[in-house]
C-alpha cells in the first residue's frame, strides 16, 4: 500500500548523490571540512578576517550571528574579529573600498558570504591551495583551478611558492600533472592545508548560517510526524471498518 | 459490545487526530507570525544611537530620530524649570504614574536623568502627530510654556506632561537613554543609570 | 430549493438555516464532501489531486510572505532573498519551503498526471477535467519560469535568457515578441518587475480559479477509479453508490495518511536537503546576476528538462521550437487519441502497456538528458528518446485500437 512512497526517499537518495557542482571540469581533493566543528569555524573566521576581509566583504554576514553561532563572547568578537566594524550588528565589509580595488585588479573581489554554496567547498579549497608561480601573469601566479585570476597569491607567507607541472595530451590540451614546491612558507603542507580547510569551513558556514539549526529542528518535525502518522493511520482503519 | 468499543475508540481517534493536527497547525503558524517581528537588519538600524549635547544652548531644542522615530532633546534653562510646578494642578498625571509612559529612572519631578535635559518621543500620545515646541508663557493665563499638538490641540508642559481637558491621555513618552560622557546622551540604550 | 430547507430543520439549527436560506451551505458540503461518493477502490495514485491541493496552499502561504520582504528590483533582488534567509527570523524555512514547493508541484503534478494515464481517466466523460488539468498545467510552467527569474541569480538570470529567446524562433514576430516579452533590450529590472507581478498576482490567480473548475468538472461527473468501472452504473436502494464511499470521512481519513507521509518527505528535502544536491536551488543562483557572464553549464530546472532536452535534440532553431511547443501541448489530445474500449491500464492489452513503459522511460531519460551537456551521445539519446516520446502520441489511435483488451468486470475490485 506505501510502496508508491519508498520511490520518494529513494528518488532523493539518488538525486543528491548525483548532483554535481559543473562549473569545473579540474579534478579536487576533497575539502574534508567539517560545519559542525565550532573550534575549526572560529580558527577559519580569524583567518578570514586577517587574510580576507582586507579585499573581500561578506556582506550578508552580521558579526552577532558569528558570535551566537560560533560561541564568541562580544568582547571576543571585538578582540579578533571587528577590525574595522564598530557595532557587533554590523555586516563584514572589506576593508578596501570597492572602487579601489577594482582599479588595482582589474575587478572588484567578490563577496564571499555564498562563495562556498555557488562553488562548492572543494573548488574553494582547491583553489586556496592552487596558486602556482607563473611569470606571464601580472600578480606573478596563476591558480590551477580559475586559469587567469586576478587575485595574487596572498597566502605566500604560509604557503610559500609552487610551480605546476603539466602535461599535454596528443588533442593539444594541457592537464595538470603536480605541484613543486619552490620556496617554504612559515607553514608546513599538512598545516597550510589545515588552515586552508578551517577557513573553507568557515566560509560553508557563512554560506548558510542557519544550517544546523534547521537539522536540528527537522528532527523534531519528523518525530511529530510520524507520531501524528501513526494516530491518523489507526484513525483511518477504524473508519475503514465500515467498508466491505 | 464490540460497536461500543469502536465507537469509543473511534471518538478518541478522531479527537487525538485533530488535537495533534491542530496542534501542528499551530506550530506551524509561529514561524509565520514570528518573521513579521522587527529583522536582524530592523534591530541593525534600530540599535541605540548617540547624540552630543555639548553644543545644545539654554533653551534649544534638537530633533533626532531613533527607530524611524523623532525624539526631542530640550536644555532646559533655570528659568523654565522653575515654571514647571506652577502648571501641576492643570495636569492630568503630574507625578508620571502612568507607568508605560516613562523609565523608572524618569519617575520624578523633570521626567528626565539630569534636570536640564529633557528628552521625549516627539509623538502626541493621542494619534502620533508630532507637538510644536511653545517654550514661551502665555499668552493664555493657563499656558507655561510646553509643547502643543497642532492635529487636535493637546497640550503638554516643559516636562512633557499632558494636561487636563485635551484629547491625548497620558504623558509624553520618555525613551530609555543614558549618558554615556558628560555630553552624549544614547538614546535607547537600556540602562538607564548615568 | 424547499427541500434542503426541511432537511436543515432536522438538523436542528436554527443558525444553519438561516445561512441555508440565503448561501447554499449545507447543499454545498453534502455535494462536496459528506454525499460525494468516490470509489473505494482508490490506491495510492489517487492522493496525489490532494497533495497537489496541499502543496498549492504551502506555496501560496508562503509566497504571501515572501513578498513581504522580497524586493522586486535589479538592484534589490539578490540581496532581499539573502536577506530573508539571514536577517527575517525564520525567513529561511519561508524561502526553503517556497523553493521546495515549487518542486514538488511538479512532481506531485506530473504522478497525477501519470495516474490518469494509467487509469485512462481523461476519457469520455472526463475529457474537461483533462483539458482544465492540462491549462492547469501550462500555468503552472508559467509560474515557474516567472518565479525563477526572481531570486535574480547567476542561473535565473541565463535560464531566462535561453526561454524567453526561444520566443525568437517565431517567423517574422520572433523578435518583435521577444521584445514585448521582456519590456526591453535585454533582460533587466523592467523584466524581472512584471514576472513578479506575474508570479505572484496574475499566474496565481488564474491558477486557482482553474483548479476550482477542476474541482467542479471533477465532482459533477465523479471520480474515476483503478477499474475504470462507473460506480454510478450500480446504486443501492437509496441510491448510493455500491462500491462508492463518501468523501468524508473515508476519503478524508485516507487522504490524510497520505498528506502526511508526503509532508515527511516534504520535511526531510526542506530541513535536510534544501538544494537537493543543486536540483531545487541550483549552484550557479547562488552568485547575483552577471550581465556579462553566462555560467559555464546551463541547464532549466529539473521540471523543465525533458521538454529542454526535446528542445535541442532538433538542429534547427525553429523546428526546435515547434516541436518543443509540440511535446508540451500533445498530451492535451490525449482524450482524444486515445480509442480504446476500456480504461484501466488493468484491462488493457501488451501494446499499450509496453507504450506507456517505453513512453514514461523516455519522458525520464528526457528530463535526465536535459541537464547533461549537448554533446556526442547524449545528443543520439535524446533524439530517439524524442521520437519515442512523440511516437507515443502519434500512433496511440492506432495501436489503442487493435489493441486486445480484457473484459471489465461491473463492479470494482476491492478486496477489504
Amino acid at each position: 500500500m506505501v510502496k508508491a512512497f519508498r520511490i520518494g526517499p529513494a528518488l532523493a537518495a539518488l538525486l543528491v548523490t548525483s548532483g554535481a557542482f559543473a562549473a569545473s571540469s579540474v579534478e579536487l581533493e576533497p575539502a574534508g571540512n567539517d560545519p559542525d566543528n565550532i573550534n575549526s569555524l572560529q580558527r577559519g573566521a580569524r583567518n578570514f578576517m586577517n587574510y580576507c576581509a582586507g579585499c573581500h566583504s561578506a556582506k550578508y554576514v552580521r558579526f552577532n550571528t558569528l558570535g551566537r553561532d560560533l560561541n564568541l563572547s562580544e568582547d571576543q568578537l571585538i578582540e579578533n574579529l571587528m577590525f574595522n566594524a564598530e557595532k557587533t550588528f554590523e555586516t563584514i565589509q572589506a576593508t578596501m573600498p570597492l572602487d579601489q580595488a577594482a582599479r588595482w585588479f582589474g575587478q572588484p573581489p567578490p563577496d564571499l558570504s555564498l562563495m562556498a554554496r555557488a562553488r562548492g567547498t572543494d573548488y574553494v579549497f582547491n583553489f586556496l591551495k592552487g596558486f602556482y608561480i607563473d611569470p606571464d601573469s601580472p600578480t606573478g601566479v596563476d591558480n590551477r583551478v580559475l586559469e587567469g585570476t586576478s587575485m595574487p597569491h596572498v597566502l605566500w607567507e604560509l604557503q610559500g611558492y609552487q610551480t605546476a607541472e603539466f602535461s599535454t595530451d596528443e588533442n593539444g590540451t594541457r592537464h595538470f600533472e603536480q605541484f613543486e614546491q619552490l620556496t617554504p612558507g612559515s607553514m608546513s603542507a599538512e598545516e597550510f592545508d589545515e588552515f586552508a580547510r578551517d577557513t573553507v569551513n568557515f566560509l560553508e558556514y557563512i554560506s548558510e548560517p542557519i544550517r544546523s539549526e534547521r537539522r536540528v529542528l527537522g528532527v523534531w518535525v519528523l518525530m511529530f510526524l510520524v507520531f501524528f502518522w501513526i494516530l491518523a493511520s489507526m484513525l483511518k482503519k477504524q473508519i475503514w471498518k465500515d467498508v466491505t | 459490545m464490540t460497536d461500543d468499543v469502536d465507537r469509543n475508540r473511534r471518538h478518541f481517534l478522531t479527537v487525538a487526530t485533530a488535537v495533534t493536527g491542530g496542534a501542528g497547525l499551530v506550530a506551524v503558524a509561529i514561524p509565520f507570525l514570528a518573521s513579521l517581528k522587527p529583522s536582524a537588519r530592523a534591530q541593525a538600524l534600530g540599535a541605540p544611537v548617540e547624540v552630543p549635547i555639548g553644543s545644545l544652548e539654554p533653551g534649544e531644542m534638537i530633533r533626532v530620530m531613533w527607530r524611524g522615530r523623532l525624539v526631542y532633546v530640550l536644555r532646559r534653562d533655570e528659568e523654565m524649570l522653575s515654571r514647571l510646578p506652577s502648571s501641576n494642578d492643570l495636569l492630568r498625571d503630574p507625578d508620571s504614574e502612568v507607568v508605560e509612559q516613562q523609565p523608572e529612572f524618569a519617575v520624578n519631578e523633570y521626567r528626565s536623568l539630569k534636570p536640564e535635559y529633557l528628552v521625549v518621543e516627539g509623538s502626541c500620545t493621542h494619534l502620533g502627530c508630532a507637538p510644536l515646541a511653545e517654550f514661551e508663557v502665555g499668552p493664555a493665563d493657563d499656558w507655561f510654556g510646553g509643547f502643543f499638538c497642532p492635529c487636535h490641540g493637546s497640550r503638554f508642559d516643559l516636562a512633557g506632561r499632558v494636561y487636563k481637558g485635551v484629547p491625548a491621555p497620558t504623558n509624553l513618552r520618555v525613551p530609555p537613554y543614558r549618558y554615556i560622557r558628560e555630553d552624549v546622551i544614547m538614546i535607547g540604550a537600556e540602562a538607564g543609570s548615568a | 430549493m424547499a427541500r434542503i430547507e426541511s432537511e436543515v430543520g432536522t438538523r436542528g439549527s436554527a443558525f444553519m438555516k438561516w445561512v441555508d436560506d440565503r448561501f447554499p451551505f449545507t447543499e454545498t458540503m453534502k455535494y462536496h464532501i459528506t454525499e460525494y461518493y468516490a470509489s473505494k477502490n482508490f490506491n495510492w495514485w489517487y492522493i496525489f489531486g490532494v497533495l497537489a491541493m496541499v502543496v498549492l496552499v504551502i506555496q501560496l502561504l508562503t509566497g504571501i510572505f515572501l513578498t513581504m520582504n522580497y524586493k522586486p528590483a535589479a538592484v534589490d533582488a539578490f540581496a532581499s532573498v539573502e536577506y530573508i534567509m539571514r536577517d527575517v527570523e525564520w525567513g529561511w524555512l519561508i524561502r526553503y519551503m517556497h523553493s521546495t514547493g515549487a518542486s514538488f508541484f511538479f512532481i506531485v503534478v506530473y504522478l497525477h498526471m501519470f495516474r490518469a494515464m494509467l487509469y485512462g481517466s481523461y476519457q469520455k466523460p472526463r475529457e474537461l477535467i483533462w483539458l482544465i488539468g492540462m491549462l492547469i498545467f501550462f500555468v503552472l510552467m508559467a509560474e515557474g519560469f516567472a518565479g525563477y527569474l526572481l531570486p535574480w541569480g547567476q542561473m535565473s538570470y541565463w535560464g531566462a535568457q535561453v526561454i524567453i529567446s526561444l520566443f525568437g524562433a517565431i517567423p517574422f514576430v520572433g523578435e518583435a515578441l521577444v521584445e514585448w516579452i521582456r519590456g526591453d533590450y535585454a533582460i533587466s529590472d523592467i523584466t524581472l518587475n512584471r514576472f513578479f507581478a506575474f508570479h505572484v498576482i496574475l499566474l496565481p490567480l488564474i491558477l486557482i480559479a482553474l483548479v476550482f473548475l477542476h474541482i467542479v468538472a471533477l465532482h459533477h461527473v465523479g471520480s474515476n477509479n483503478p477499474d475504470g468501472v462507473d460506480i454510478k452504473k450500480n446504486k443501492g436502494p437509496d441510491g448510493v453508490p455500491l462500491d462508492g464511499v463518501a468523501f468524508h470521512p473515508y476519503h478524508t481519513t485516507k487522504d490524510l495518511v497520505g498528506i502526511i507521509v508526503f509532508l515527511m518527505i516534504f520535511s526531510s528535502v526542506v530541513f535536510f536537503a534544501p538544494d537537493m544536491g543543486g536540483y531545487f536551488l541550483e549552484h550557479a543562483n547562488f552568485e547575483p546576476a552577471n550581465t556579462m557572464a553566462t555560467p559555464e553549464h546551463i541547464a532549466p530546472v529539473w521540471y523543465y528538462t525533458p521538454y529542454y532536452a526535446i528542445l535541442r535534440a532538433v538542429p534547427d532553431k525553429f523546428w526546435g521550437f515547434v516541436l518543443f511547443g509540440l511535446s508540451v501541448v500533445l498530451p492535451v489530445f490525449l482524450p482524444w487519441l486515445d480509442r480504446s474500449r476500456v480504461k484501466s491500464i488493468r484491462y488493457r492489452g501488451w501494446m499499450y502497456k509496453s507504450a506507456l513503459g517505453i513512453f514514461i522511460v523516455s519522458f525520464v531519460m528526457l528530463g535526465w538528458l536535459g541537464v547533461q551537456p549537448a554533446e556526442g551521445v547524449y545528443v543520439m539519446l535524446a533524439r530517439i528518446f524524442s521520437i519515442l516520446y512523440f511516437a507515443f502520441f502519434i500512433f496511440m489511435p492506432y495501436y489503442t485500437t487493435i489493441d486486445k483488451t480484457k473484459p471489465v468486470p461491473d463492479r470494482v475490485v476491492y478486496h477489504g
